[in-house]
């Protein structure tokens, strides 16, 4: 498997009334073809700012700086242009809520083939058949007929399923999912994951999910990155990562998951909030709510630093490095 | 407002309107059994306050000799009905509308019904001409403030618009007819058409179109000339306030989810507005613009006197300053039912615009 994305040191931007704010600091991460990757952090960790910035749709006045090279070029230095012909087409986006993020007036027919028909140079009636494959592939039921319907004639799920379609028309490389079930209920989120998996082995298409649910990442992700502050805390294959975890801040997070067996006793949450927009704490972000913070973490910004296969963490004292 | 509720049951495409022509159909029926009604309200209210105005329709409209005559004061009563009780003259007035026969006008002693079929078409055809140059104009002006927002564009256009909804429309016309017609000679003035020419044979009462469906192209070049300068004058208002509601509706739709769906596409920034965005903000113009259309018919009282325009604004003008209750009431229906028309038209334009509302 190839590398699909190589992102390096990508930091974004944000203006706000203060100035402008990191919303993601120094963030390195890597998608190979046809691997789940999951990106995983509590809301204001900068997940959703990161997938923006790849696509180039980060609100007005953000700036970013670093690579994120995609098939040999880097989507950040990109002219607006030739970034906007990547986008939609080798590069696609589903978001959180189907509800949304479909438009309500447009039919769906207009929705899955208007990209096609503008990137790939196809007429109407070509486009139309392959939207009808591209909706069966989603598992809509009657599709012929699901083309002349519009969004609010369909339930949550479905809508989501046609979210996917419309990601998928142009046959991209690389599939940005933010917070893909979130919006769902849980029964129909597990479908969405599945269809999420079998398209993926049966496309070779890589898939980022962007989720604060590490119920997700371990259904569908083959590698975990857990972003805290804006940046990476530890990445690594899924196994490693939510088994044997070594930064603090991801062992919160698992401990802080329900379990089927155990009570609420078992829960244990992390005290304190993630920092907002401009508040992240000097050192290591998340040194002030850290049960093992030492001196040295209020002052050292700690790199991802490589301690087993694939497996970085960014937490120099490492308190969790022979236990666990 | 769009998903609130789940569909229940087999998800899937199901759920088509048992038949939309019949919907339709219902709707219509609803709504123009309800005009009817305000109509004949609308009559009522007129009628009660004609009553109410000091003044004699008498000594308004016959000579000073006549009104010292009792003898002519009572044959003109007597000839209009006013010498009967005041609800027999309201029933015996409701009971002639019905049967198509809106009385005969005491200014100009013709059949009112006559006089509005030349009078109205006038109006309409000037303020129909304001309202689609005023939508051209102002949604266009207000998508580029809204697309530009807080850069020089945007400022550039809030001041037109500002300016477009301060200025009094009679000043206006006095000024834009002064130098775009007497001093610079750009633009007829005044009437429907050069006087040299007559009208057209009468089909639709809009000069245009009867020139074009008689193929005197002559004629209808004259008549789309001599509309240009009213119809600016008009506009002037309704573009400024259009482009206003335009930006803020379509910077209200730029903030939604499908259109960073729609750029995450990869589709032109045009179609992303064009498509994405217009639509669903026509929704929140369309219904400015009917009122604006109502704000149009008030104005060209103004503009009528000012360019000579024989529209129902004058004529209105005329009834009332006579007391010609004939007249009054029968431009009081007719614009009732105008703006009736225009609210109907605006609610079928929803279902256009959104499907939503089709379904539903």
């Amino acid at each position: 498997m190839g590398t699909l994305l190589e992102v390096e040191d990508l930091t974004v931007w944000l203006a706000t009334r203060n100035g402008p704010r990191k919303a993601v600091d120094g963030l390195s991460f890597r998608v190979d073809s046809g691997e789940v990757f999951g990106i995983a952090g509590e809301s204001g960790s900068g997940k959703t700012m990161t997938a923006m910035a790849l696509l180039g749709l980060l609100p007005h006045a953000a700036k970013t700086s670093g690579r994120a090279v995609f098939e040999g070029r880097d989507l950040l230095a990109m002219k607006p242009r030739a970034l906007r012909d990547v986008r939609g087409r080798n590069i696609a986006m589903v978001s959180q809520d189907p509800s949304t993020s479909l438009h309500p007036m447009l039919s769906i027919e207009t929705q899955v083939t208007e990209h096609m028909r503008h990137h790939l140079g196809i007429g109407r009636s070509e486009a139309r058949g392959r939207a009808v494959e591209l909706l069966s592939t989603v598992r809509i039921p009657d599709p012929e007929r699901a083309l002349r319907a519009h969004p609010a004639q369909f339930s949550g799920g479905m809508r989501q399923r046609i979210a996917i379609a419309v990601a998928l028309a142009c046959e991209p490389r690389l599939l940005l999912a933010d917070e893909p079930t979130t919006a769902l209920d849980v029964t129909v989120q597990a479908g969405i994951l599945r269809l999420l998996d079998r398209l993926r082995r049966e496309r070779d298409l890589a898939v980022v999910v962007i989720t604060h649910d590490l119920g997700v990442m371990s259904a569908v992700a083959d590698r975990i990155c857990v972003m805290y502050g804006g940046r990476t805390a530890e990445v690594g294959p899924r196994e490693t990562v939510l088994t044997r975890p070594r930064h603090p801040y991801t062992r919160g997070l698992l401990d802080a998951l329900p379990h089927p067996e155990g009570g609420a006793a078992t829960l244990r949450p992390i005290p304190g909030s993630p920092p907002s927009l401009g508040a992240v704490p000097g050192g290591c972000p998340f040194h002030p709510r850290c049960a093992f913070a030492v001196g040295s973490c209020q002052e050292e910004r700690p790199e991802p630093v490589l301690i087993g296969t694939d497996h970085r963490v960014a937490c120099p004292p490492d308190p969790l490095g022979g236990a666990a | 407002m769009s998903s609130a509720k789940p569909k229940s049951g087999t998800p899937g495409a199901g759920r088509r309107p048992a038949r939309p022509g019949g919907v339709l159909l219902r709707f219509l029926v609803r709504r123009l059994a309800a005009a009817l009604l305000l109509c004949v309200g609308i009559t009522l209210v007129a009628f009660t306050l004609t009553q109410l105005v000091p003044g004699d329709p008498a000594a308004a409209n016959l000579g000073q000799s006549a009104v010292d005559d009792p003898a002519a004061v009572a044959a003109f009563r007597a000839k209009y009905g006013l010498d009967q009780p005041v609800p027999v003259q309201y029933l015996t007035y409701i009971g002639n509308v019905f049967q198509g026969n809106l009385g005969v006008s005491q200014q100009s002693h013709r059949p009112v019904a006559e006089d509005l079929a030349e009078f109205v078409p006038a109006t309409i055809e000037l303020a129909l001409f304001a309202i689609v140059l005023s939508l051209v104009v102002g949604v266009a002006l207000g998508v580029v403030a809204a697309v530009n927002r807080d850069r020089w564009p945007d400022q550039l256009l809030r001041v037109v618009s500002l300016g477009g909804v301060s200025m009094p429309t009679f000043w206006v016309a006095l000024v834009a007819f002064y130098l775009l017609s007497f001093k610079f000679d750009l633009l007829p003035g005044t009437g429907r058409l050069d006087p040299v020419l007559s009208p057209p044979p009468y089909t639709t009462g809009f000069y245009s179109v009867d020139a074009a469906l008689a193929g005197q192209w002559d004629v209808m070049w004259s008549a789309l000339g001599h509309l240009v300068l009213p119809s600016l004058v008009l506009a002037v208002y309704t573009v400024g306030m259009l482009m206003r509601f335009s930006r803020a509706s379509v910077l209200e739709i730029l903030g939604n989810d499908y259109v960073r769906a729609a750029r995450a596409k990869g589709l032109p920034e045009r179609v992303v507005i064009v498509r994405h965005v217009l639509r669903p903000a026509m929704v929140a113009i369309i219904t400015v613009a009917g009122v604006a259309f109502g704000s149009l018919l008030s104005g060209a009282v103004l503009v009528e006197k000012i360019f000579s325009w024989p529209g129902v604004g004058q004529y209105a003008y005329r009834s009332a300053v006579n007391l010609d209750l004939p007249g009054i009431m029968g431009v009081s229906i007719v614009v009732a039912g105008v703006y009736i028309l225009i609210n109907l038209l605006v609610d079928l334009l929803y279902g256009v615009i959104d499907p939503r509302i089709r379904l539903t």
